[in-house]
């Protein structure tokens, strides 16, 4: 199993925000979590990614077989946990190539391998520009900075295409982005899915899920994961919305 | 005097003394009005002393210690038995620069070399022997800037100071393939030296230059420097001041500019370790059209302590300038920034900014950061501002998400931290060796080269960083 998270609780500044969540993901499948704002989706990509401040007070997460719980998060990184944020972070000063080839090597060290050499990774870099559909300039930029909302979203695909994962996490990568621009993104999830890795996508609307086709449904409510199914349920929730949900486990 | 001060710090006196013992002596080589000049910053020294913590300019810069020293006051030539390469090693790699030196406060060179006049009528070399060889263009110039006795440094330096580097850019002569290099070296301990420097450009004259404050050894000292630096219309100054003492030394540095109309001046303060640092630049643009950028960087740590005191007087309409200075404090250093930007009453038309950002690694660092705009025309832009903080938590986990180790995150955050101001240095080659000593300071690998500050990397010690690859 590439992911197993058993009855985690996350809290933040002492308040529970993730209260007993329950989710496997085996390689090769995708899995779409949706739910209302404020429900702790983005909490539980934090505490994947090792995010400090986000305090698991219970539970457990396992990545292949193996408790994470203690890793930094560069090393939970590096052994290939990828995600992709909700609200990309500008690192003025730092260009975009010199931050890929930095994160790239980072991870051939942690391998033991030595670094990439720099003609390898530019053809590898224009490559994977080409797959998400991005700007030959953006590259010289710097990391995010000046960067309209769609080319921020792109970027994450980018640089997770160049980092080839084998679990990524996408955190609403669809919100805000115009039809093609979600074609790119869907594009660049499938280009990357295999029997390999797993994906978990964090999305509030169904129309992105007619072009990442999700293996599993979860809808999160409150903490908790209230309800799993297939594909159907994704679109049974745009339908109803997610009022309905709530009522049975309100109080 | 009537109203001198009663006691006076054991390094006042040593000074006092010098003074009195070799006045009438250099009464004797002096200009009349260089004469009277050290008089008159003498009696204000032996008056006033050197400033303190409750005078407004000096408020959280100590030199106490300092002043409690019985420093030796020198102020001889060095004959020339060595060449500076000896005494210094500089290695500028793929870079040309002419090089002078200036060794313990006197001008360092063979006799032939003291002061060269080129086919162009650029002269360079001794600020003493330009007094002797050229008093038109000295007395022209030389303590012709105000303020110059505005402190007890600049007093004393007044008083004092005997030598130091002259450069002279006649009009229309531009010196813009060459950078000129002088390397400020203190190489005997305990010496207090004062160091007089003057930099003229004529009408549509052009300099890139590059000024080195080194201390070779680990001695203790004091050196005092003011430089005045005259640019005719259209002129335009590069100046770079790359700054790499011990932590024993306290470096005073005092830079004044005159600026005539349409003159261009480009400065880069680069302050790469020091035990206490007080750069004081201030830049008068009195023609219309002239601009400024004048920009710093300051990395210090231990318990060292860096103070920047900027001021622009916008004297005329129609200026530009610019002031940013960014600072990123560890350990328990500390920091003054001091920017002050001044529009006269007819100085319509004027953009005027400063900005200082620190960054602070440690809860003991600390940086106390005073912008000052005083304006007294209406059609100005102006802007002003300062931040502290610490490196931006979002922006490391981001990094660190991308599977970079936490101190090379740190570093790259640094580093992207200091590139406004290091990106602004024009020449290629000084910039790739100046980006190279940040980020060895930043990896704690450059507390200080035991020689010249550009001497940065060694066979031995190749470097190799993974982040800048903007060449590729
Ligand atoms: N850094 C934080 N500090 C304090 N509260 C937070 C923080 N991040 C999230 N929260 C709170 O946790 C809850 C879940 O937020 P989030 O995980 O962002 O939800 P979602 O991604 O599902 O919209 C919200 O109530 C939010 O206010
Ligand atoms: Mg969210």
């Amino acid at each position: 199993m590439l992911l197993n998270i058993k009855d985690l609780h996350v809290s933040i500044d002492g308040k529970e925000i993730i209260k007993g969540l329950n989710l496997s993901i085996n390689k090769g499948e995708i899995h779409a979590i949706m739910g209302p704002n404020g429900t702790g989706k983005s909490t539980l990509a934090a505490a994947i990614t090792g995010r400090e401040g986000y305090e698991i007070t219970k539970g457990e997460i396992l990545y292949n077989g193996k408790s994470i719980l203690d890793w930094t998060p560069d090393q939970r990184a590096n052994e290939g946990v990828f995600l992709s944020f909700q609200y990309p972070i500008e690192i003025p000063g730092v260009s975009m190539t010199n931050f890929m080839r930095t994160a790239m090597n980072a991870k051939r060290e942690y391998k033991n391998l030595p670094p990439m050499q720099a003609g390898e990774f530019l053809k590898k870099m224009e490559e994977k520009k080409k797959l998400v559909d991005i700007n030959a300039k953006m590259t010289n930029r710097s990391v995010n900075e000046g960067f309209s909302g769609g080319e921020k979203k792109k970027n994450e695909i980018f640089q997770m295409a160049m980092l080839e994962p084998e679990l990524a996490i996408l955190d609403e990568t669809d919100s805000g982005l115009d039809i093609d621009a979600l074609k790119v993104v869907a594009n660049g999830v499938n280009q990357l899915k295999s029997e390999d890795n797993g994906f978990l996508v964090i999305t509030h609307y169904q129309r992105l899920l007619d072009y990442i086709i999700p293996d599993f449904v979860h809808v999160m409510f409150e903490g908790r994961i209230v309800k799993s199914g297939g594909k159907g349920l994704a679109l049974e929730l745009e339908e109803k919305g997610y009022e309905w949900l709530k009522e049975p486990y309100a109080g | 005097m009537e109203n001198t001060k009663k006691t006076y710090y054991p390094l006042e006196n040593v000074l006092i003394k010098h003074f009195t013992e070799h006045a009438v002596e250099w009464e004797q080589s002096d200009p009349p009005e260089v004469t009277s000049q050290r008089k008159g910053a003498m009696d204000y020294f032996k008056e006033k002393g050197f400033p303190n913590l409750k005078m407004e300019k000096w408020r959280g810069t100590d030199l106490d210690a300092v002043y409690q020293e019985e420093l030796t006051v020198f102020d001889e030539e060095t004959p020339f038995d060595k060449k500076v390469d000896e005494i210094f090693e500089c290695e500028v790699h793929g870079f040309h620069t002419r090089m002078i030196s200036v060794l313990n406060g006197s001008f360092y060179s063979k006799e032939e070399a003291k002061l060269t006049v080129s086919p162009n009528g650029v002269i360079i070399g001794s600020l003493a022997r330009a007094q002797k060889e050229y008093p038109e263009i000295f007395e022209k110039y030389y303590g012709k800037l105000p303020n110059h006795i505005e402190d007890g440094f600049k007093a004393i330096n007044t008083a004092m100071a005997r030598d130091g580097a002259f450069v002279y850019i006649p009009d229309g002569v531009e010196l813009s393939g060459d950078t000129l290099q002088l390397i400020d070296i203190l190489n005997k301990p305990n010496l207090a030296v004062n160091t007089r420097n003057l930099i003229v450009l004529g009408k549509n004259a052009k300099l890139s230059f590059l000024h080195c404050d080194d201390s070779v050894n680990h001695h203790a000292g004091l050196i005092n420097t003011v430089s005045e630096i005259y640019l005719g219309e259209n002129a335009e100054l590069e100046l770079y001041k790359l700054q790499n003492i011990n932590d024993e030394t306290a470096l005073v540095n005092q830079v004044f500019i005159d600026q005539a109309a349409n003159s261009h001046v480009k400065i880069s303060m680069l302050t790469l370790n020091g035990g206490l640092i007080r750069n004081e630049v201030s830049d008068a643009l009195n023609g219309e059209g002239a601009s400024c950028d004048i920009r710093g960087l300051y990395l210090v740590d231990k318990e060292q302590h860096i103070d920047n005191h900027v001021s622009v007087l916008h004297n005329a309409p129609h200026c530009d300038s610019n002031q940013l200075f960014k600072g990123v404090l560890d350990n328990k250093a500390t920091g003054v920034f001091n920017g002050f930007t001044y529009v006269k009453k007819d100085a319509q038309q004027t953009n005027a900014f400063q900005r200082n950002s620190n960054i602070l690694l440690s809860d003991d660092a600390r940086i106390d950061a005073m912008p000052h705009l005083e304006i007294y025309a209406d059609d100005v832009k102006c802007g002003h501002g300062a931040s502290v903080g610490q490196l931006d938590e979002e922006a490391l986990f981001y990094l660190m998400q991308r599977g970079i180790p936490f101190a090379d995150a740190r570093m790259l955050l640094m580093y992207a931290f200091a590139d406004d101001i290091l990106k602004e240095v024009s020449i290629d080659a000084l910039r790739i060796t100046i980006e190279d000593m940040v980020k060895r300071r930043l990896r704690g690998e450059l507390s200080i080269c035991d020689r010249c500050v550009l001497h940065c990397s060694n066979p031995e010690q190749p470097i190799i960083f993974d982040i800048d690859l903007s060449k590729i």
